[in-house]
């Protein structure tokens, strides 16, 4: 199927509209919060004001005595902790004991409507005794006072090592050692969150949630509120954005249910554009030290990392995302010797997660620009360097990653012709410069969650005597096209259009299982799991068909609603013929298909995050136009190669590579998330600074098709990866462009006049902190880096 | 306490009881069941909750019901004919420029309101008109493209 060429295809490949776009343009999606149930209550959470502290009493007497107010909820009634990772159930859906960030939630109220709601907080009295907080890495290490977590403030600490990287530092001609930070940031998406949940007298709780994973939505409600989750329906509604933002699991839908369940009436809650910054989960701040041993060609010897993780109050994905800050450096270049360490610190923040990238851009950021500050020392460009390390298709790294297909090179060539990088990089004319880098991503992590033997994604295919075609599957679109991958792969298999194709998907009551929207996974599992079904079906079709052509079934064709003979052209019938004859033969036609990934985890411990059954590669050069005296840095033009598999839908490709680089422009220039003691400095969407129409540059966007062996139809991720090389290149067009270094993200005006100022010219933090990391796991390297 | 008022949506006139600070947003999505307007700040920063008043794009979710009497109000519901969806539908869903389409209704009522004063708009132009209403999912890219082939389609 990888292979198969594309003028055979007939939706697969071409830039259609997709399934649900009608919907969108026309305001009838119907989105989270746009959901009205009758005699629905509405629900506001109370939130701590203290970053740090002991609730020593909660009391709703005077919220639970206001007209209009139908339930209050506090920490007693929802003792179960819960989160996403089987490692971190460290969280409560109304804090009972201690507050851990401002904004965690204490108290929750039910009432007739949002400004009862509203007034029924203002009326609960908690008394809170106040902890000393830790805001920073070096506070939670510094340990002051009571630890955010009984077992301290160290989260995780890991380190993994790969070969003998003190030795291949030692006979390295050449090694460099860089500090870099990367300031957290956050997803904004532009829908806030929000859930219904509706609870019958036949003690089935529905919930509908604005989530990027209604599988684990569903986990955490049966454990949290002690039902079986036979008795749980979770509905996953368009995300209005998403970004990682809505793959946690949230107290507002584990409230909103238990509300629910209390008051025997619908309720809803939506969370205000200030809840949403606290919510959260999204970019850790990452302080990275990297030491790489070079030869005098460029050649990398080995490579020490470390990452420095402020996580925030909880776990979240954070044992996941300290190890994704250390594992894909080795997937784009060829390391013969790694060593990784890295530290999640717990800080008295709302907790990070998973943003676009999940823990890479951070250490793709570090990687980059040590690359083209050695490439200097050596005396090589910056296209030079990376060539002579660059990664092989059909190889395995140090760190066991399998890598199949690999455009990585094909990406480079394009940008660096297309923008003609070499010849004007040493040529630009003052305060503009070209910067370059490259990356790679998973498609779709190889590991769940939780580690078991079913499959990732599973889909039905079920066809109806009038020709149409039901699609059923647990994937959720949140906006990056995952119904149109559904769609187009079944109408591709059974020859139909995308017309004939009815999709209901992202219903644990209704469809078969996709883990969710994350880690780029979709197009990857959900496709190949849709190819499974739809030939199952089409095999059944093909062999009533071919009884009525008089043929063997391989000789049919199925195009443009059409089931006929391949050699001779005439000789066809309908598809909706097709099934009727099937139909009449055998009952129901009906198939379903799952897709699991390979087992690819290396053999060592940690060795879980990392694997992927593909990775993307992408390469981007972006020029910038710098005011020294403003130190202003601004983006006019951006060259970004995709290296995709095969595109299954160009304009979507293209929509999320371009998603991608506006992202990393927001991230690289002005996005942060910063606070002071606790308080969050811009928790608005006017003072959180993102791109506007005003500040997007002109994007040249080439899609590269690796045609991936295992991909559906060769396909691989498009989402999240096409990210990551942009905000490196934007740090290395600024020291293009103005001679100065600014070794933390974002690069903002007031950093470049620093950097500026400075006999340095570099702005960046000076080393990392004193950690005893626990020794290394030494890892047994694959047969073909033994010996290197 | 509520006040009488009479609001113009989408070509009907509508008679409404309504308390005095709610919004018109919130009138529109929970008293005439338009939800195809958002919100995503309620407080005028991101345009999600964009409409036409007079023709003019317009921040539903900072205006009170009584501002608007006597003005023509239109949301993303009155903008196809009948079934027929309008130019910007179209050409938005043609060019992907609708990704999770939580900004789409006011994006294309704010680029309607650029076509009906300037049927051929320069990029400049789209991306000035177009600057208030924030969008996280496209990089804006595709819109400009949509917004320049409706109006190439208008001839």
């Amino acid at each position: 199927m990888a292979k198969t060429q594309a003028d055979e295809l007939a939706v697969v490949g071409k830039s259609l509209p997709k399934p649900d776009a009608m919907g969108k343009v026309s305001g009838q999606a119907r989105f989270a919060d746009d959901l009205m149930l009758p005699r629905m209550l509405f629900a506001r959470i109370l939130r701590s004001p203290l970053p740090h502290a002991r609730i020593r009493q909660v009391d709703a007497s005077r919220a639970r005595a206001m007209p209009g107010v139908q339930a209050v909820l506090t920490g007693e009634d929802l003792p179960i902790k819960y989160g996403i990772l089987p490692v971190s159930q460290d969280e409560e859906a109304l804090c009972s004991e201690k507050v851990r960030y401002v904004g965690d939630p204490v108290a929750a109220v039910a009432a007739t409507d949002e400004w009862i709601a509203d007034a029924a907080l203002e009326a609960i009295d908690v008394s809170f005794e106040a902890l000393p907080s830790v805001m920073s890495i070096d506070e939670a290490l510094a340990q002051p006072g009571e630890p955010i977590h009984p077992r301290g403030n160290v989260h995780k600490a890991v380190a993994l090592e790969f070969g003998d990287t003190e030795e291949g530092l030692r006979s390295a001609d050449h090694t460099r050692e860089d500090v870099v930070f990367f300031e957290g940031n956050t997803h904004l998406p532009m829908e806030q969150h929000a859930a219904v949940a509706q609870y019958g007298q036949d003690g089935k709780l529905t919930v509908w949630s604005s989530t990027q994973t209604p599988h684990y939505v569903h986990r955490a409600l049966g454990k949290v509120l002690e039902l079986p989750m036979s008795r749980i329906r979770v509905i996953a509604t368009p995300n209005g954005g998403g970004f990682g933002g809505k793959s946690d699991i949230f107290a507002h839908e584990i409230v909103a249910a238990k509300l629910a369940m209390v008051t025997g009436r619908p309720v809803k809650i939506t969370l205000t554009r200030e809840e949403v910054f606290y919510a959260h989960r999204g970019r850790h701040p990452v302080l990275m030290k990297v030491r790489t041993g070079f030869r005098r060609d460029g050649r990398i010897t080995a490579m020490q990392f470390q990452s420095f993780l402020d996580g925030g109050g909880y776990g979240s994905y954070g044992v996941a995302s300290t190890y994704y800050t250390g594992a894909l450096q080795t997937a784009t270049y060829a390391i013969p010797r790694y060593r990784f360490e890295g530290v999640r610190l717990f800080t008295n923040k709302p907790p990070c997660g998973p943003k676009r990238g999940h823990g890479t851009p951070q250490p793709r950021f570090a990687l980059e620009v040590h690359l083209d500050k050695v490439a200097d020392e050596l005396g090589l460009d910056p296209v030079a360097i990376r060539r002579r390390n660059l990664v092989q298709p059909n190889s395995q790294t140090v760190n066991w990653l399998r890598i199949t297909s690999c455009g990585l090179e094909a990406c480079m060539d394009r940008v660096v012709a297309d923008s003609r990088f070499l010849e004007r990089r040493t040529a630009m004319p003052s305060g503009r410069g070209l910067g370059f880098a490259v990356s790679s991503y998973l498609s779709g992590a190889g590991t769940a969650i939780y580690w078991n033997d079913m499959p990732h994604s599973e889909v039905q295919v079920k066809v109806d005597r009038g020709g149409g075609v039901s699609v059923l599957c647990g994937a959720i679109d949140i906006g990056q096209g995952s119904d149109h991958i559904l769609a187009a792969i079944v109408a591709e298999v059974l020859g139909v259009s995308l017309q004939d194709i009815q999709l209901t998907t992202a219903d644990t009551d209704l469809t078969p299982i996709d883990l969710g929207s994350y880690s780029s996974r979709v197009t990857f599992m959900v496709g190949n799991a849709a190819i499974a079904a739809a030939q199952r079906v089409r095999q059944r079709l093909a062999e009533a068909a071919a009884r009525m052509l008089h043929c063997e079934s391989d000789e049919l064709s199925f195009r443009g609603g059409q089931v006929g003979r391949r050699d001779h052209p005439g000789e066809a019938i309908s598809f909706a013929q097709t099934v009727q004859a099937a139909e009449a033969g055998e009952g129901l036609i009906s198939a379903s298909g799952s897709y699991t990934p390979p087992k690819l985890a290396g053999p060592y411990k940690g060795s879980g995050v990392g694997p992927s059954p593909a990775y993307s590669f992408s390469a981007a050069v972006v020029e910038v136009e710098c005011d020294p005296r403003t130190g202003e840095v601004r983006v006019p033009e951006v060259w970004i190669a995709h290296d995709i598999g095969r595109a299954i839908n160009p304009v979507l490709v293209e929509g999320q590579v371009e998603g991608s680089v506006y992202m990393a422009l927001g991230e690289a220039l002005m996005e942060e998330q910063t606070f002071r003691i606790g308080v969050h400095k811009f928790p608005s969407m006017l003072e959180y600074k993102s791109p506007t129409t005003l500040e997007m540059p002109v994007v040249h966007t080439s899609l590269v098709e690796s045609l991936d062996p295992e991909g559906p139809f060769g396909a691989k991720e498009a989402g999240q990866g096409p990210l990551l090389p942009v905000i490196p290149a934007i740090a290395n067009a600024v020291y293009n462009a103005l001679g100065v270094r600014i070794d933390e993200i974002p690069i903002t005006p007031e950093k470049v006049l620093r950097a500026l100022a400075q006999p340095s010219r570099r702005v960046g933090p000076k080393g990392v902190p004193r950690f005893a990391f626990p020794s290394p796991i030494q890892a047994a390297r694959p047969p073909e880096w033994e010996g290197k | 306490m509520k006040v009488a008022v009479r609001l113009r949506v989408n070509g009907q006139d509508t008679e409404l009881l309504v308390p005095p600070y709610k919004t018109v947003l919130e009138i529109l999505r929970e008293d005439l069941g338009l939800t195809g307007t958002k919100h995503g700040c309620e407080l005028g920063e991101c345009s999600t909750c964009g409409i036409l008043v007079d023709g003019k794009p317009f921040l539903s979710c900072l205006a009170l019901p009584l501002d608007l009497e006597g003005h023509e109000i239109t949301t993303i519901e009155g903008l196809a004919e009948g079934s027929r969806p309008h130019p910007l539908q179209v050409t938005f869903a043609e060019l992907g420029a609708a990704q999770c389409g939580y900004c789409t209704p006011s994006m294309i009522l704010t680029a309607k309101a650029l076509l009906d004063t300037d049927p051929h708009p320069s990029r400049a132009a789209i991306q000035q008109a177009l600057a208030g209403v924030l969008c996280r999912c496209t990089g804006y890219l595709k819109i400009f493209e949509a917004v320049e082939l409706a109006a190439s389609r208008h001839g």
